[in-house]
Parts: structure tokens; sequence; C-alpha cells
């Protein structure tokens, strides 16, 4: 029988290794898979490039791991919200790199890296300094952008119901970027608020297929990050 | 809430609201971070209005009662809202289709820079600092029309309106009209046309706030916007 769900947060990023690509679902606060981040922080990888984008809030989740120094990479379209001093901290000492990249083309990246699709040419950024050193090339008199597919080693995504086989269903505007990157990672992990029995989701209303997905874990009361935020939790 | 004081003409609702009035019945409207997040508020009386947003809706409404808010149910500024009958949710990858495809009718954005061809400047001032895009880039890219809300000038009072912008572009040549504290301006054959004046304030005042060329449209308009809370 197959059944990817796994006890815990900790065995779920267990083999997360040093140097590896991880995409992280959220948009702000919204999607963004709190405890496997720091389960993360726990287990100890290091030198990561994140994908994710923003780049964290106070001193949880995200931040968190970049505040630990674990992070060598953030590839994102809005690393600059009102409590992102982390990362703008490092960010100004040249301590963490940025790759900056439109959000419509970062999501498209990481469709197209799910797809098979190495590469796309797009109309954003053209003529401005997000393009520089790219391919550009006209198509219905336009000029067009090369970019490239985006994969992962890993993916950790926050969902609100999963079942053993992995498919998924969201909450609101926590869907964003989960979808996508459960397609754009070697090994997808997710966190689910509620882990309910094969055949209890609706097949018409699935999001993610299982297919997409190696692991769930169950988180049935993920914590708030802005309410950390407000309360000023430093993690760990 | 505004921290300002002693800006002259519309307040920062009254110049979402005037830009609401511009929006036909049926469109489907990007609103981008800041004043644009407001005009969810002011959708005329008898018209549909289907609001989108980057990080995955369509069909938001006005911000919730306090106590109501659900930090799953946000807009691109990652404020709470609410949803109307008939919304809907989907990913990054499809909300970007949306915009790059072509089937939005008007994006709303802020600005730091207008140049009178049409130039966006708002996602960098080019000096240092962390650069942040987000989704502005793809809806000037897409969007079939792009309506700019902004102070008329900086806070040190120097114009936004230009000949050229200096900061780093997000896109050229796609600006169609731009609502200001001062009033209304189409962005026409490299020229500004003023079309419509806040109340109170005179033609000179504003001639002397823009740097990039400014007609005035000769049926200029005042604009009387109604109580707004």
């Amino acid at each position: 029988m197959i059944n990817k769900q796994v006890a815990s947060v900790a065995e779920a990023v267990a083999d997360i290794r040093d140097g590896s690509t991880v995409m992280i679902s959220g948009f702000g606060e919204a999607g963004s898979p709190i405890e496997l981040i720091h389960a993360l922080i726990d287990q100890g990888a290091r030198d990561l490039v994140v994908i994710n984008n923003n780049a964290g809030n106070g001193f949880v989740g995200l931040a968190a791991l970049i505040a630990a120094g674990r992070v060598r990479k953030v590839i994102c379209s809005y690393p600059r919200s009102s409590n992102s001093e982390v990362f703008q901290q490092l960010y100004r000492e040249g301590r963490i790199e940025l790759e900056l990249v439109p959000q419509g083309t970062l999501a498209e990246r990481i469709r197209a890296g799910g797809a098979g699709i190495p590469a796309f040419y797009t109309p954003t950024a053209a003529g401005t300094p997000l393009a520089e050193g790219k391919e550009v090339r006209e198509f219905n008199g336009r000029p067009h952008v090369l970019e490239y597919g985006l994969t992962a080693d890993f993916a950790l995504v926050k969902a609100e119901r999963g079942d053993r086989l992995g498919n998924l269903v969201y909450n609101k505007t926590a869907r964003n970027f989960g979808p996508i990157m459960c397609m754009a990672a070697k090994t997808t992990i997710v966190q689910v608020r509620h882990f309910v029995a094969a055949g209890e989701i609706d097949p018409e209303v699935v999001v993610t297929p299982g297919i997409f997905v190696d692991r769930v874990v169950h988180v049935p009361n993920p914590a708030q990050e802005s309410k950390l935020v407000a309360e000023g939790v430093r993690y760990p | 809430m505004s921290t300002k004081t002693e800006a002259l003409g519309l307040s920062r609702e009254a110049m979402a609201w005037r830009a609401a009035q511009d929006i036909p019945d049926g469109a489907h409207v990007n609103l981008g971070i800041g004043i644009p997040e407001m005009v969810a508020r002011f959708v005329p009386e008898g018209r549909e209005v289907i609001y989108h947003s980057e990080n995955g809706v369509l069909g938001f409404g006005p911000p919730p009662k306090p106590g109501e808010e659900d930090p799953e149910l946000i807009n691109a500024g990652k404020k709470p809202i609410t949803l109307l009958p008939g919304a809907c949710f989907f990913h990054h990858a499809d909300s970007f289709a949306m915009i790059r495809g072509g089937h939005l009718d008007i994006s709303i954005l802020g600005a730091l820079q207008v140049a009178a061809n049409g130039d966006l400047a708002n996602w960098s001032t080019g000096e240092g600092g962390v650069p942040a895009v987000g989704g502005a880039m793809d809806l000037v890219a897409g969007v079939k029309q792009v309506f700019i809300i902004t102070e008329h000038t900086t806070r040190k009072g120097e114009p936004k309106l230009l000949k050229r912008c200096t900061y780093p572009l997000t896109g050229a040549g796609v600006v169609s009209r731009v609502f200001t504290n001062y009033g209304v301006f189409d962005v026409t054959d490299g020229r500004f046309i003023m079309r419509e004046i806040a109340a109170g304030l005179d033609v000179e005042t504003v001639r002397a706030a823009t740097e990039g060329p400014l007609d005035i449209d000769p049926n200029l308009k005042t604009i009387e916007s109604p109580a707004l809370g």
C-alpha cells in the first residue's frame, strides 16, 4: 500500500543535505510551512538556496532560517517587507545572495521546471534592468526575455487537507505557490492541517494530484506567523 | 491611514474613489499595493467589477470588519480582504497567466515616477538598498490598460510626473492614465493632458509641480469627491 504519511516534521526533513535548493511555499505568511521550516532549522542543513516569493518576516519561519545562517542565496520577487529586517541586514552586509525575479516570471519558471520545459520567452521585464545580460528575441513585434525553468531538490509546502496518496487541497489565498512548487521539486514535503482518508477529498476538487507529492505530515494547529512576529518570538 | 499632513487636493481615499469611477461595468481589474488597494471600497453604484489580486484571488471585496480577518485571505499588500459571491482561488502560475495573457482589463498601480511617454518606475530608486519588484513588471507587460494612483509630488515636493524617468523602469510606454491628489491626467503622444482638477486647486499650482509637458483640457472639470469614510 502506498502511504506517503510520515510521523513528524523532523522525519519529513531529515534527508535535506547541505547545499540543497529548497522551494518554500507562501506569499508572506499565507501558505508558509512554518513547522517544516523550523524542523529544517533544527536539522541543521546549511548553504541552502531558497526559492520563495519573499524573504521572511520577524525572526520565525523563513526569517529564522536565514538568521541562523543556513541560507546562501534567496531567489524571490519581493524581499522588502516591513518586517524583513533579517534578510535586509544580511544583504546590506553582503552575506547573502539575492536573485530578484519578477513575480510572474518566478511562478512561470517554477511551473515550467515542474512541467519539463527548460526555458521560455516572456515579455515581462523587457527593457528593464532585470533583463540585463539575458537573451532577448522579438515575437509579434515585441521584445521577449529568455528565462529558464526552476527546479529544486526539495519543496516545503503547506496545504489544508491531504491523504496518504498526497492529494492536496489548499486554503484560500494560502494556495499561491504551493501547487507549482509541488511539481518542481525532486522531493516534495507537505504539511497538512487535516490528514484525511483516501477518497475523502472529492476527485473533482483535488488541486494537487498526489503524483507530485512525496511526503505528507499532519500538523493540525500550524502557528500563525504574524502572531509570532507581533509577540516578538525568535526561533529557536 | 495617511500620516502626511498639508497635502493639497484630494485625500488618498478620494484618489482611490476617483480612479474607481473610471472602471467600466464588467471589468476585471488588478489592484496593486498602496493606495490602489483602497479602490476595492469604491465600486460605483450599479456596476459589477471583478477585482483580481496577484496572490491568487478573483472577486474580492472591501476589507473585513475588525476581528473578522483571516491570515490566509489576503491581498497583494498582505492585508485582509473579504470575498464577494462568485469569488475563486487559483495558484500563482494561473494568476500570472491571467495577467500576462491579457485577460485583465485594467491594472491599477502606484508609482515613484511616471513619464510623459508613458514610462513607469515603481520598484527601485536605483540608489542601493534591497531591490523588490513583486508583480509590477508582469502587470505592465500584460494588462490592457495601466492606471496609476500616486501623490503628485514626492515627500520633498519634487515632481513625480516627469519628462523622462530617472529611476530604473518597470515598463516602457505602458501608462495611460494617472490619478493624483491634484487631478486626473491622460498620457498621450508624449504629453500629460489634465482632464480634471481637484477642487480648490488652480492650474498654475499643478503646472509648477509637474515637470513633464502638460496640456490642459479646454473642458477641464473640477473633481468634487463625496464624503468618504
